[in-house]
């Protein structure tokens, strides 16, 4: 684990278009870096975060202190081999990390709150795409990303083809179902529900959200885990006591976890960021984007042009699961562009990209070096 | 060319009549061997669809764009000839429908190898005749309620199944063995063929 080390800045020299029809003036974006360059600009693997991730991909997140997200697959001889490649991972825009979002200063000199404009994915990538413009980094080694990172690396090469020469995009789906439009109204709706709340206008005062964000957590924590692995970690074990208390404490063992997870959540995290992204995630169809037709998206990756993918899926993941990444992989297939697909076996569920899964260390050192 | 040469004999046949540069679907690719000397040897566009989960992982980790995927039904969603070359080896024999399997891969590759073992040669013939069980042999080591090979079939079959889909024959090569062996008696003497096909005439598949 390396140091903290405080975060880059690029302020955006122009407006960020939106697909809502705003822009978004004065952005910035905040990124961190790992291995070194290459003369030609030519190993650059920007890896794009989930929806409460940061830039701290492989060093300290400075106000946990806990090791960076990915360090077990990011760093000098890991499967993302900071050795050889560049590494690239920015906060994304409406994020709370040091990226400009609702917790931002508007024009105005006050917090952004509710008056900062709904952004998409595609607005995300196009903050990404502006920061790669800036870095003069023209083509990518490869795009990399789990979840909501998964859908933007998707939605790059959808948008913006010959950005990248790679594209990894690991339990996702290019677009948001009903179900997971569902769970997300529910983390929404307990925040908006939290008298602190206050419209999203809480930053002044003395108390924020918290309540209603530790809830949307704990509610979001459950889908990205597999009912298996719960079973494994926590069965119906009681916390600390030996009987049943008969009151609403936390008896199970499963309750203080989720308990600890929200309330561990809402010290780094902003509420409105998470209604925000959480936003953009629903909002999500690659395919809307582009006629209605998935593989339309990907026609600028046909035989011999654009980038190479691969889709990997968990077999216990159950928000995003194997049928939304063959669902891409059809759409790949009808554009003919190259494309891998494998589904992993894993007891984790959704959060298997960040955990220990030897073969898919495997898989993405194989189709990055490939 | 070291690759070539520890290929499985009808696989290095089908390396060897694969032209350079062209697009290859290899259906049933399994641990990406023939698809990675065709890329060294040939240069070619190489693609894979494979079911088994370890061995596409161990293709991923090679540096080949395979899909975990299911020839039955995962076909259907590449474009009508979207390559040059379509390969199924020892596969046909596993398809719920191997004459929809057959009409499916030329419609996506422009003409087509196929190889399967021959259910016909005389080792089969003589284990059923002598002991009237299904045989268990060197080519076909599984019991009948374990393997994968549904549809047992015969070269002859296979002839005849492309005479009725209107698929013409270009090729073909038998082996025993690791060997290659003549034509004459095939359906005697050969433990598995290779066919190359492309569509003769439209025939729909009823």
């Amino acid at each position: 684990m390396t140091a903290a080390a405080p975060s880059h800045s690029y302020a955006l020299p122009g407006p960020l278009p939106l697909d809502g029809g705003q822009a978004l003036e004065g952005a910035a974006i905040a990124y961190q870096t790992y291995g070194e360059l290459a003369a030609d600009k030519g190993n650059a693997i920007l890896v794009c975060h989930a929806l409460t991730g940061d830039q701290y991909l492989a060093s300290a997140h400075p106000m946990t202190g806990k090791p960076g997200w990915w360090e077990r697959m990011v760093g000098p001889g890991k499967p993302i081999d900071t050795d050889r490649y560049h590494v690239i991972c920015a906060n994304v825009i409406g994020s709370c990390m040091g990226s400009t979002g609702p917790a931002s200063p508007a024009p105005d000199g006050k917090p952004w709150g509710m008056r900062f404009p709904v952004i998409t994915v595609r607005d995300m990538v196009r903050g990404l795409v502006a920061l790669l413009d800036g870095l003069g980094i023209e083509r990518l080694h490869a795009v990399v990303g789990g979840s909501m990172g998964g859908m933007q690396a998707l939605s790059l090469a959808a948008n913006f083809p010959e950005r990248a020469a790679r594209v990894l995009a690991i339990a996702t789906t290019a677009r948001h179902s009903a179900q997971n439009i569902a769970f997300h109204e529910v983390g929404r709706q307990a925040i908006m529900a939290d008298p602190n709340w206050r419209e999203g206008d809480y930053y002044g005062h003395d108390s924020a959200p918290d309540a209603g964000l530790a809830v949307a957590r704990m509610a979001a924590h459950i889908t990205y885990l597999s009912e298996a692995g719960l079973t494994e970690k926590f069965g119906r074990r009681l916390q600390d006591r030996s009987a049943k208390s008969f009151g609403f404490d936390a008896d199970f063992q499963v309750e203080s976890y989720l308990r600890y997870q929200g309330s561990g959540f809402t010290r780094r995290f902003d509420a409105n960021s998470y209604l925000y992204i959480t936003r953009a995630m629903d909002y999500l169809d690659i395919a809307e984007e582009h006629g209605g037709k998935l593989a339309d998206a990907f026609t600028g990756h046909a035989m011999g042009r654009g980038a190479r993918f691969c889709l990997v899926s968990f077999d216990t993941d159950w928000l995003y699961p194997t049928a939304e990444s063959r669902h891409v992989v059809h759409a790949l297939n009808a554009a003919g562009a190259p494309v891998s697909f494998v589904e992993l076996s894993s007891p984790f569920g959704h959060d298997s990209f960040l955990l220990d899964v030897p073969a898919l260390d495997r898989v993405v050192k194989g189709f990055l070096d490939g | 060319m070291a690759e070539l040469a520890s290929l499985r004999p009808d696989l290095a046949v089908i390396a060897r009549q694969v032209p350079p540069g062209v697009r290859v679907l290899d259906v049933g690719c399994g641990d990406g061997a023939l698809m990675a000397a065709l890329q060294q040897s040939r240069n070619v566009d190489a693609r894979g669809i494979e079911i088994d989960p370890d061995l596409v992982e161990r293709c991923v980790a090679r540096g080949l764009s395979v899909v975990q995927g299911d020839a039955d039904r995962d076909l259907a969603f590449y474009p009508d000839g979207a390559f040059d070359v379509a390969i199924l080896s020892q596969t046909l024999q596993t398809a719920a429908r191997p004459d929809r399997m057959l009409a499916e891969l030329l419609r996506v590759g422009r003409r087509a190898f196929v190889s399967f073992p021959n259910f016909a040669y005389w080792r089969m013939r003589w284990a059923l005749m002598r002991r009237g069980r299904m045989p268990v042999t060197r080519h076909l080591p599984v019991t009948w309620y374990e393997t994968a090979n549904i549809h047992h079939m015969t070269v002859k079959d296979f002839e005849e199944l492309t005479a009725q889909l209107g698929i013409a024959i270009e090729n073909r090569w038998f082996f025993t063995a690791d060997r290659e062996v003549g034509a004459a008696g095939a359906n005697w003497r050969a433990e598995y063929a290779l066919f190359e096909v492309r569509t003769a005439r439209a025939r729909p598949v009823p």
